[in-house]
C-alpha cells in the first residue's frame, strides 16, 4: 500500500502529472471572484470564507478524472486489482494520494489567498484547520466518483454530476465553519461534524468505490 | 409460494398487467375526487385564502418524491443482492417519476411561496434539501444513460443509489444546521398522530396522498413493464443480427 502511494505520487510530481494545476485553478478562481462581485472590501470579507470553499472544491473536482483514468488506460489498473494488495486498499490509497497532491496543497495555500478575499484575520487559523479536515473527505467522495465512471469515454461532465451533490454537507460544514471563525464564534461543532464526514467517508467509501472498480473492470 | 416468484419478467408482466388499469382507475377517481373536494368544497383558510389550497398538490407529491427515492433503494438492495433484473428495472422507472414529483413539489413550493411569503425562492433547509434531491435523481439518471452494458449500469447506478442515499440524508441534516427554515413543521405527523390540520381539509388531503401513491405505482409497474419489454426487443434484435 505505501509503494502504491509512493508510485502515485511520483507519477503526479513529475512532468504531466497535472501536480499543481489544481492549485493554480484555485489561485484564478480566488482572482475572479472580485473581478466578479466588485472589489468592496466589506462584501469581501462578507463572502470570503464561502468563495474559498467553494474554489477549494472546484479546484479538487478539477483533478478527480485523473485519479482512475490514466491507470485504466494503461492497464495498470487489471494489474493492481488482481494484486495481492485487496482493491479496497487500493481505492484508499487513491483517495489518500489525491489529498496528498491537491488537497494538502489546497490548505496550505488558502490562507494566502485570504488576503486577497480580505479574509477577517480571526478567520485564517479556522480556514486552514477546516479545509485540513474538511480536503480528504473531498478527495475520499472524489474517489468515489471517479470509481463508477472509470469505464466511460467523456465520464467528466457525468462524475461532476454524481461528485457535486455528494459535496453539499462538507461544503455547509467547512464554509460554516470558517463563518463562525470570522464571526468570533465558537467553531466546535462545524467541525467536529467536518471530521465525522471525513472519518466516516475513509471507513465506508473504499469499499463502495471498489465495488464500483470491480463492475466496470469485469 | 414465495414472493419472488414475481421476479421472473414473464410472471411478473401476466400479473401487474390486469392490475395496472385497476390502480390507475382507482388512483384517477380518488384524485378527481379529492382534488374537486379540496379545490371547490373546502372554505378558504382565513389567513392564507384559497392559496392554501395548493396543499392537495403540494404535500402529495413531495411525499411521493421522497418515497420514490426509497423505492429505488430497496429495488437496488434487492438487485445486489438476489441480482432479479426486474427489480433494477424498477428502480430504473421509478426515477424519472420521482424526478417529476420532486418538479412538482418545487414549482407548487414556489407558486405558494409568491405570495406568502413574498418570494418564489427562499434557502430554506427544507427547499434546498428538496433542490439537492432533484440533483441527486439527475445524477442518477444521467448515469443510467451513459452506461450501454445494462448489467453494468444497473450495478453502478445502485451502488450510487445508496452512497447517494446516505448523502441525502447528511445534506437534509447539514442544512438544518446553517439555516433556520422558512417552512412550516410537518402538519400531519404519523408517529404521534397529533395532526394540526382540521377534518375538513384533512380528508381531501388523505385521499390526494393515497391517489398520488396509487398512481406512482401504476406508472412504476407500466414503466417497469416497458423496460422490459424494451430489453427483450433488443435482445431479439441482437439475434436476428448475429
Amino acid at each position: 500500500m505505501i509503494a502504491l502511494l509512493k508510485r502515485d505520487l511520483a507519477l503526479a510530481v513529475r512532468a504531466g502529472g497535472g501536480f499543481g494545476l489544481g492549485l493554480a485553478f484555485f489561485l484564478i478562481v480566488i482572482v475572479l471572484v472580485p473581478l466578479g462581485v466588485g472589489p468592496e472590501a466589506a462584501l469581501l470579507t462578507l463572502i470570503a470564507p464561502g468563495m474559498l470553499w467553494v474554489a477549494a472544491l472546484l479546484a479538487a473536482l478539477l483533478s478527480l478524472d485523473r485519479i482512475f483514468a490514466l491507470d485504466f488506460e494503461d492497464g495498470s489498473l487489471p494489474l493492481l486489482a488482481t494484486s495481492p494488495l485487496p482493491l479496497e486498499g487500493v481505492a484508499l490509497m487513491k483517495g489518500v494520494a489525491h489529498w496528498a497532491t491537491t488537497g494538502l496543497p489546497l490548505t496550505l495555500a488558502a490562507p494566502a489567498l485570504g488576503f486577497l478575499l480580505n479574509l477577517s484575520s480571526t478567520a485564517y487559523v479556522w480556514l486552514f484547520v477546516a479545509l485540513a479536515i474538511g480536503t480528504p473527505a473531498l478527495s475520499m467522495i472524489g474517489t468515489f466518483g471517479a470509481a463508477l465512471t472509470v469505464g466511460l469515454r467523456r465520464g467528466g461532465l457525468l462524475m461532476s454530476l454524481l461528485v457535486l451533490p455528494l459535496y453539499v454537507p462538507t461544503l455547509i460544514f467547512g464554509a460554516e465553519a470558517v463563518r463562525r471563525g470570522a464571526d468570533g464564534l465558537s467553531t466546535t461543532t462545524p467541525l467536529l461534524m467536518l471530521a465525522g464526514i471525513t472519518l466516516g467517508s475513509f471507513a465506508l467509501l473504499p469499499f463502495a468505490a471498489s465495488a464500483a472498480l470491480r463492475v466496470n473492470l469485469r | 409460494m414465495s414472493i419472488w416468484e414475481y421476479a421472473n419478467p414473464k410472471k411478473f408482466i401476466t400479473t401487474t398487467t390486469p392490475i395496472v388499469p385497476w390502480v390507475l382507475g382507482l388512483s384517477i377517481a380518488l384524485l378527481v375526487v379529492g382534488l374537486t373536494w379540496g379545490f371547490f368544497f373546502t372554505p378558504d383558510d382565513f389567513r392564507q385564502g384559497s392559496t392554501v389550497k395548493i396543499i392537495y398538490l403540494h404535500v402529495p407529491a413531495a411525499l411521493m418524491a421522497i418515497n420514490a427515492w426509497f423505492v429505488m433503494l430497496i429495488a437496488s438492495l434487492i438487485w445486489l443482492v438476489r441480482r432479479h433484473h426486474v427489480s433494477a428495472l424498477a428502480a430504473r422507472a421509478a426515477a424519472p417519476v420521482g424526478i417529476v414529483m420532486t418538479l412538482i413539489a418545487l414549482i407548487t413550493g414556489a407558486i405558494w411561496g409568491q405570495p406568502m411569503w413574498g418570494t418564489w425562492w427562499a434557502w430554506d433547509p427544507r427547499l434546498t434539501s428538496f433542490l439537492i434531491l432533484f440533483l441527486f435523481y439527475l445524477g442518477y439518471m444521467a448515469l443510467w444513460e451513459a452506461i450501454e452494458d445494462s448489467d453494468t449500469a444497473a450495478d453502478l447506478t445502485s451502488v450510487l443509489c445508496i452512497v447517494g442515499s446516505v448523502f441525502a440524508v447528511l445534506s437534509r441534516y447539514a442544512v438544518n444546521f446553517w439555516n433556520q427554515g422558512l417552512h412550516q413543521g410537518t402538519t400531519v405527523p404519523v408517529a404521534t398522530g397529533e395532526r394540526s390540520i382540521s377534518d375538513i381539509f384533512f380528508v381531501p388531503l388523505v385521499m390526494c396522498m393515497v391517489g398520488f401513491g396509487l398512481l406512482f405505482l401504476a406508472l412504476v409497474l407500466m414503466r417497469t413493464a416497458t423496460e422490459i419489454r424494451a430489453r427483450r426487443i433488443k435482445a431479439l434484435e441482437a439475434r436476428m443480427r448475429g
